[in-house]
């Protein structure tokens, strides 16, 4: 009985280890498909014919940096994306002229994304710029003052890429359809084409930031070096090497865990919305994520079926066939990239968990949220488990 | 006796992991045994439907086209239809990402569903509900990506 006991043994402890020495056909694929080496070419940007034009991107970058673009020379567009600190500022709500409801968002590989800020209420680049700018929380200018600025500050730049700028005699020092009450009465004020000519020199202003930040790009990291000597059926070693825990970690993300579900692809996003009962910050106004994101999108008029766009429409797809209602949207966020995320707490969309091992609570308890239906299960984790993810995550910050 | 007993107990803690690795795997992955058929009957049989991406290989990402040819069962190609896109991923409880539409007749009985996205690996029902001249139906396919 004893003897026959043993190999039967043997045998399910084989099945049941927690690590085999190999990954499976399946694991090494998913392991290859995160590596920054499955990354596709940046596709080109039709909707911004200088998307890819160096003066444009050298322009952008001038501007990005530019704190005369604010109501009081304050703000740039770099006081809350910090070129050292992957472009975010580990801040829990950013803070331009006053303080803000959400998080920084980090910029790299932002170009890829096919909707912008944390509830996709932009869908480009370019458009996604203008936003800030006359946010009176953020730069807190209008496009009437930024055409007069760049007149006055930047004209041969602007005009060797754009073209000549409008006659801006007549035209307000201030104002904007989405300014202070005044601000807002001079922009009514003006003729329908100054109008038009404004937003023009306005969206261009996005159009030359969105070349600059088209060229900021993720780094490879450990877990890079690690994934391609896995598929190239290599032993990973020296910086491509993990340890065991980290393994482990990768293990329990591509598998148990869940996480590959929407941290899916080179950039550890799905680019979609998810709603996974975040709870609300105590104090800020309602908010509904996606769901409100969609409508704003959709009245953009800087959006890619607006008069700004430049090239054909069929650019437009992801406007086009964008979901615009529906419980699915509520309170709905975008997925975050992980890549260099260990580095830079606090997390979610208003910095509302400190740390990621609070994030890693808050993914085993899977609290119901506030409203619409989070998408979370709880998780049976160990504390080994845990520790391990967290590890793991480490090598996508280095 | 005593050693005995601890390797019953040994075995039956393994059979038990081994049991919850594997229904750990059953809901990651699509159930076994699906049919994956890109040609089938509409439900109340009114119509041959094949589907096919625009191009191969199905990507997981980007946003796509496919081309759903609809016929009678006998053959003849369907013109005119009016074809509503749905869908989801049954293991998630969600819908598509995107609101695909059936944006042109290409002729004999083909049409461009556009604005297709699948952004999770797994299985994804793609759900057509056609209106033509035999009437209304519903066809259900299965993908595993």
């Amino acid at each position: 009985m004893r003897k026959r006991l043993i190999p039967i043994l043997l045998a399910l402890a084989g099945l049941t280890a927690c690590q085999p020495e190999e990954f499976t056909d399946a694991e090494k694929a998913t392991i290859a498909s995160l590596s920054l080496s499955a990354l596709p070419p940046l596709p080109a940007d039709t909707t911004n014919r200088v998307a890819d034009d160096a003066a444009a991107a050298a322009f952008g970058a001038t501007l990005f940096f530019e704190r005369r673009l604010s109501r009081d020379g304050t703000v740039a567009c770099a006081t809350c994306h910090l070129v050292d600190r992957q472009f975010q500022d580990d801040r829990p709500r950013s803070v331009g002229l006053a303080m803000t409801d959400r998080r920084a968002m980090p910029l790299a590989g932002v170009a890829r994304a096919p909707f912008l800020f944390w509830d996709g209420r932009k869908d480009s680049l370019w458009a996604q710029a203008l936003g800030p700018l006359e946010d009176a929380r953020e730069h807190g200018g209008t496009r009437a003052a930024y055409a007069h600025f760049v007149a006055a500050t930047f004209r041969d730049r602007y005009e060797r890429i754009f073209g000549p700028l409008p006659d801006l005699a007549g035209v307000p020092a201030a104002a904007s359809p989405l300014g202070s009450d005044a601000e807002s009465a001079a922009w009514e004020a003006m003729p329908d084409d100054k109008k038009r000519e404004i937003d023009t020199v306005f969206a261009n202003l996005g159009k030359a930031i969105a070349a600059f930040e088209r060229t900021i790009v993720h780094q490879p990291t450990r877990f890079d070096r690690f994934a391609d000597a896995v598929a190239a059926g290599k032993a990973p070693e020296g910086d491509a090497a993990l340890s065991e825990q980290e393994v482990y970690g990768l293990r329990l993300f591509i598998g148990r865990a869940n996480c590959v579900t929407c941290h899916n692809g080179p950039r550890f996003t799905d680019d979609h919305f998810h709603n996974t009962g975040v709870p609300p910050v105590d104090g800020l106004p309602d908010d509904t994520g996606r769901a409100a994101g969609a409508k704003k999108v959709l009245d953009d008029p800087f959006n890619c079926l607006g008069a700004y766009r430049d090239g054909s429409e069929e650019a437009c797809g992801e406007l086009r066939f964008m979901v615009s209602q529906g419980e699915e949207l509520e309170r709905a966020f975008k997925t975050p990239s992980l890549r260099g995320a260990a580095a830079r707490p606090p997390y979610m969309h208003s910095g509302q968990i400190a740390t990621l091992a609070d994030v890693v609570d808050h993914y085993v308890r899977a609290p119901a949220s506030v409203s619409g239906h989070s998408e979370l299960k709880p998780l049976k984790l160990s504390d080994r488990e845990r520790a391990a993810l967290i590890a793991f995550l480490g090598t996508l910050a280095e | 006796m005593n050693r005995r007993s601890i390797l019953i107990a040994l075995a039956a803690a393994a059979l038990l992991a081994a049991a919850a690795f594997m229904a750990v795997r059953v809901m990651m992955t699509p159930p076994d045994g699906l049919d994956l058929a890109r040609s089938k009957a509409s439900a109340r049989g009114l119509y041959a439907v094949t589907i096919a991406p625009e191009k191969e290989p199905l990507e997981q990402g980007p946003l796509h086209s496919w081309i759903l040819t609809l016929k009678t069962p006998d053959g003849a190609p369907v013109e005119g239809a009016t074809i509503a896109v749905g869908g989801g991923m049954p293991q998630h409880g969600h819908g598509l990402p995107t609101q695909p539409q059936a944006t042109a007749y290409l002729g004999d009985g083909r049409y461009r569903i556009e604005g297709v996205r699948f952004n999770m690996s797994g299985w994804w029902e793609f759900t057509f509900d056609i209106k033509a001249a035999a009437g209304d139906d519903r066809v259900v396919f299965n993908l595993a990506l």
